[in-house]
């Protein structure tokens, strides 16, 4: 009986301690990184915070405040960490802060301030390679393992975990800030944010992550941060429309494969296997942005992906009006990438022989050998104009340049129907 | 925090130069330097000579090397520095982007180690 309420009692602890380490992580390592701008010290005197709760909780049971607990428990090995330290860094003003907010906190049950999109600035500073923004965000706010970020970015955890740690060293050293920058400069700030969230959700994509034990996926977290932004930001546009466009390709998550685990390009996708609900929000995080009047890169591939999703309902695709949005994205962004998604919309709007026009006008533009869906597009069009021998060129390059092993399949099987007399 | 904001100029360019334009340039430092004293800011800062009156000294295996020239052979020369007290890297950029030294070349922000 006793051994029950045992198990019970710990596996209650276990759960409490698992929850806030995911929807607390962030915003407790912000709020004692803040003071010194010390993210490893944050971190590791956190982790140890979280190996004593999983000891203390299930004895005692767990605390009313146990975001409070936690931080209590942080500080103190911060300030452990800092007495030691002490002979090496004397004018260390952040030891005497530490101690003051210790004390406060102690004193008050006052709710831990959320300065997760604060840090999430010092992440994307400017002053931070923009290579390392994503992968520290991953890690300060999500509390990711660098050989987890590693593999999802392809490289080794070595080096990951190396770059990591310098980021870190300088967000520290160069004094970079904590803050939510002034208005003038939020928009401009708020993109390399921004950016750096779309980064991971694409790393996500790839789906890297999918064989994942612990079943935490690079595209879910980085809806995780675009959440945290909009619960933070809710007057910015850009980053609703974010939200909303990675909403809408997850919900196109289960129809990507077939039963054999094979690739579906979105055209030939099962519309009843979209999730609707995650459309639905998509749709209105995308009006929400809208009546703002602040258009930006992310709203408008938002909207195309919105015109994608109305084949649910009109069982057609507007490809017209796709094109529209193309062209405005074009404009704005000047981006060889959607140069060429905007060929493969007029292709679809106007005729295979427009679009790989427009496909042969971003290629003069400027050199795509290396990009690979500018391959696949262009053996897609030149397929449909009867041009075969060309088709095959271009899926063999497609093919050599391709990651995702279903996506690779796909384009191989395509190869082989170009290919066949 | 302290900053060394290093002003890194095109030595050649600035020979080259108008004799109106330069006293232009160091007008805007004048009124620049003027601007950082009156914010508080400013904690130190000179102009130095050209790279062509650079000695680069070592000690190496025991022996004193003395060499004339830079330390390195770039485009863009270390010209002169300021030293600046800011809350953190952000005003130290605010502070940097005013410089002349960053219109006419760059300027390099770097933390002070205290000690």
């Amino acid at each position: 009986m006793g051994d029950v309420i045992d198990a019970e009692r710990k596996a209650a602890a276990r759960a409490a301690a698992t929850r806030i380490a995911r929807e607390s992580y962030g915003k407790l390592v912000a709020f004692l990184a803040a003071p010194g701008r010390d993210v490893p010290g944050a971190e590791d005197a956190l982790s140890e915070a979280f190996a004593n709760a999983l000891e203390a909780w299930p004895a005692n049971g767990v605390p009313a405040n146990p975001e409070g607990w936690l931080v209590v428990a942080a500080r103190r090995r911060m300030l452990d960490a800092a007495r030691r330290r002490r002979g090496a860094e004397a004018a260390s003003g952040a030891l005497a802060m530490i101690g003051e907010e210790l004390a406060s906190a102690e004193a008050s049950d006052l709710p831990i301030p959320d300065r997760r999109l604060a840090l999430m600035f010092a992440c994307a500073h400017p002053a931070i390679d923009e290579a390392i923004r994503a992968p520290l965000m991953l890690q300060t706010i999500l509390g990711l393992d660098a050989a987890a970020i590693a593999s999802a970015f392809l490289v080794s955890p070595a080096a990951m975990g190396q770059r990591l740690a310098r980021a870190k060293a300088k967000i520290r050293l160069a004094g970079i800030p904590f803050r939510v920058p002034e208005k003038d400069e939020l928009p401009s700030r708020l993109g390399a944010v921004l950016d750096a969230i779309y980064a991971a959700f694409a790393q996500g994509w790839a789906e890297a992550f999918a064989d994942d034990p612990r079943g935490r996926n690079l595209a879910e977290e980085a809806i995780w941060l675009g959440r945290v932004v909009v619960a933070l930001a809710p007057q910015e546009p850009e980053a609703l429309g974010l939200l909303a466009l990675m909403l809408y390709s997850d919900s196109r998550r289960a129809a990507r494969r077939d039963g054999d685990g094979r690739y579906v390009p979105l055209s030939e996708q099962n519309c009843g296997l979209w999730n609707r609900e995650a459309i639905g929000e998509a749709e209105a995080r995308l009006r929400a942005a809208g009546a703002m009047r602040r258009p930006g890169r992310f709203q408008l591939e938002a909207a195309i992906q919105s015109a994608h999703a109305a084949r649910a309902n009109s069982g057609v695709t507007d490809w017209d009006a796709i094109v529209g949005l193309y062209d405005a994205l074009h404009a704005l962004t000047g981006s060889r990438v959607v140069a060429v998604n905007r060929a493969i919309a007029v292709a679809n709007a106007r005729g295979a022989a427009a679009g790989l026009r427009l496909l042969e006008e971003a290629e003069s533009a400027g050199s795509l050998d290396g990009y690979q869906s500018y391959w696949a597009a262009k053996a897609d069009l030149q397929a449909r104009v009867g041009d075969r021998a060309a088709a095959a060129a271009s899926y063999r390059m497609a093919i050599g340049l391709e990651t995702d092993a279903a996506t690779r399949a796909f384009l191989l099987e395509r190869l082989g129907a170009v290919s066949r007399v | 925090m302290q900053y060394l904001l290093m002003i890194h100029n095109n030595e050649a360019a600035m020979q080259e130069a108008r004799k109106q334009d330069i006293e232009g340039v160091l007008a805007a430092y004048g009124a620049y330097t003027e601007a950082l004293k009156t914010a508080g800011v400013y904690k130190g800062g000179e102009r130095l000579h050209p790279s062509s009156t650079a000695t680069v000294v070592r000690l190496q295996n025991g022996k004193t090397s003395v060499i004339n020239g830079p330390y390195a052979e770039v485009k863009e020369q270390l010209g002169g520095y300021y030293l600046i007290e800011a809350p953190d890297l952000d005003a130290a950029i605010g502070w940097a982007a005013r410089c002349p030294g960053a219109q006419f070349g760059a300027v390099e922000v770097r933390p002070i180690w205290a000690m």
